[in-house]
């Protein structure tokens, strides 16, 4: 499809102590999308963003960047990459504007205020410009680190959950933002613990579990392939059996004949037909129901099903 | 071999701003530390002082007295500097800016030789209010202050990244930068220290130190000014290795 911008292979880290956070991943980033790193606390997201950062040095594994390995050509390829890291590490008695000036500098990029003013106004943080940063709240800070990482106009950018801490309404203005550097051409690899953040914004999905990359795939093909829909009828009268009209349906009967769910589907609407379908011919069985409850798993329940799978496999 | 200059100049500026953040402090202090000590050894004691090897003893003591608060002010400036980013997490932007060992040290020696010629000039300037004295080379110091600032900057520096808490950042300074720098000559000439404590006093690098600054003031020093200038280097070399050998290892900076 399109050019891959940063290929990892085998990449391996056992930090001091022996703990293996990263144990021979292989990951292909390609240029323009948003890739979402998903896994749970301690899977090793950080550490693999920091390899490629430049603030782990990895035990083993290649990686490259722009067609150049970085172990060797790190200078040039460090100027086109950009880090938001988890933790909100700030110059707390730098003022907004000098943190961000500084960034520019420090990757070598001649003095821009223009664009500095740019970068602060999109992110809200233009009448902030002069105010010391510890006096800033968490979110505020959050987009300073931000600010900070688009000082030099990265092409790459990693993300290590930016909307932890960040209000609802301020998230989707994140994800605008976000939006936006894609449209640019921006490269984005962001790491999150809200599921609906990957589901909303990553073209592609990538799952880490202890080290290890699970499943890779575009997040439309995932949601196909493992995506169901699921339905809940509550019945009006206790059914013995599944009467021979419903044969063709998944269903399951359960509650003392009081229940029958469906489970099926591609999460892309075959579900929701094949239930509507479903309805009907109850209906025309003359088999009353109370209620119906229907919904489509999401990333979540992906997520969830898949490591759980693993788990029990471990 | 690349060098990315405005990466180094983004790091003196930062270095020059933080210390005029605590100008008040960083400005203050050595006035006040040096106006003590003239009252107190230079105007009291120093009255019923002979003159040293020629320099009456209040004039005597002035490189003495500025390389004092110079080697402290430079180390324990340069590491905070180091350690407080290490401290915060916000080392991570340094580690992963397209920065080197080369701008890295450019950025910050600089800024630390920036900071001791000033330092400089408000020692020597409070220092007129008590004593008449003249500066016979005055490029020599000037150059020799910023050698010195260089070297200790680069000392800080290794200390910022060794140590691992506030307790070890502060011990050496104290413990060792100190009393070597009083044992070092500062209010006497080693000269006049009887036998063997005059041999003695010359195992103690900063009694070179002291007298090379002194030879660039007067004119007249313990040991010869190439001797001094040719340790303050030898320091500064190893100190830059040293460094050199951190950043391509990254011990205590990368994980
Ligand atoms: N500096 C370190 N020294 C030793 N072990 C570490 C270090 N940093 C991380 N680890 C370990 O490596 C593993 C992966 O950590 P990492 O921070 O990469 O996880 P993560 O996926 O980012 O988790 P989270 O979602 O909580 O941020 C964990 O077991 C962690 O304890
Ligand atoms: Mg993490």
């Amino acid at each position: 499809m399109s050019e891959t911008i940063l290929s990892i292979r085998g990449l391996t880290k056992t930090y001091r102590g022996g703990t293996r956070a990263l144990d021979s991943v292989d990951l292909d980033i390609r240029k323009g999308e948003i890739f979402a790193l998903l896994g749970p606390n301690g899977a090793g997201k950080t550490t693999l963003i920091g390899a490629v950062c430049g603030l782990v040095r990895p035990t083993g594994g290649t990686i490259t960047a722009f067609g150049q390995d970085l172990a060797k050509d790190w200078r040039r390829a460090r100027a086109r990459i950009g880090l938001v890291p988890q933790e909100l590490a700030t110059d707390m008695f730098e003022t907004v504007w000098r943190a961000v000036a500084y960034s520019q500098g420090l990757f070598g990029k001649p003095s821009d205020p223009a664009r500095l003013e740019e970068i602060l106004k999109s992110l809200s943080l233009w009448d902030k410009k002069d105010a010391q940063i510890r006096a800033l709240s968490g979110g505020m800070k959050r987009r300073v680190l931000i600010a900070k990482a688009l000082a030099h106009e990265p092409e790459l950018l990693f993300l290590d959950e930016p909307t932890a801490g960040v209000d609802v309404e301020l998230r989707k203005d994140m994800w605008e933002q976000i939006g936006a550097l894609k449209q640019r051409g921006v490269t984005i690899i962001l790491t999150t613990h809200y599921i609906e953040e990957a589901e909303e914004m990553a073209d592609r999905v990538g799952i880490i579990q202890r080290g290890r990359i699970r499943m890779v795939d575009e997040k439309r093909a995932m949601m196909e392939r493992l995506g169901t829909t699921e339905a809940v009828i509550d019945l009006a009268a206790p059914l013995d059996a599944i009467p021979e009209a419903l044969a063709g349906f998944a269903l399951e009967l359960s509650g003392g004949g009081t229940r029958l769910t469906y489970r099926g589907g591609n999460g892309q609407g075959k579900g929701r037909a094949q239930v509507a379908e479903l309805t009907q011919v109850l209906t025309r069985a003359g088999i009353g129901f109370t209620s119906l409850d229907i919904h489509d798993s999401s990333l979540e329940d992906i997520f969830v099903g898949l490591l759980g799978k693993h788990e029990e496999a471990a | 071999m690349h060098f990315n200059l405005r990466s180094a100049y983004a790091i003196y500026r930062r270095e020059m701003a933080r210390a005029f953040r605590t100008a008040f402090q960083s400005i203050l202090s050595p006035v006040l530390t040096t106006s003590l000590y003239f009252v107190v050894f230079g105007s009291v004691i120093g009255a019923r002082m002979e003159p040293v090897g020629g320099v009456p003893y209040g004039a005597f003591i002035i490189p003495g007295l500025l390389m004092l608060t110079l080697l402290g002010e430079t180390t324990s400036n340069a590491s905070f500097g180091i350690y407080m980013p290490r401290f915060t997490g916000t080392i991570y932007e340094l580690l992963s800016a397209p920065v080197g060992v080369a701008e890295t040290l450019t950025g910050f020696v600089g800024a630390a030789a920036t900071k001791g010629l000033i330092l400089a000039a408000i020692i020597l300037g409070t220092a007129t209010f008590f004593v008449d004295y003249q500066i016979a080379h005055p490029l020599l110091a000037a150059l020799y202050i910023m050698l010195v600032a260089s070297s200790f900057a680069l000392f800080g520096f290794i200390l910022g990244i060794w140590a691992d808490s506030f307790e070890k950042l502060g011990i050496i300074p104290m413990l060792i930068l100190t009393p070597l720098t009083f044992l070092g000559g500062t209010f006497y000439s080693i000269r006049d220290l009887p036998a063997p404590w005059d041999a003695v006093a010359l195992a103690n690098p900063i009694a070179f130190l002291v007298s090379g600054l002194r030879y660039s003031f007067y004119g007249v020093s313990d040991v010869p000014i190439a001797v001094s200038l040719g340790l303050t280097l030898g320091f500064l070399t190893v100190c830059v290795i040293i460094i050199s050998v951190i950043f391509r290892t990254g011990w205590r900076l990368r994980e």
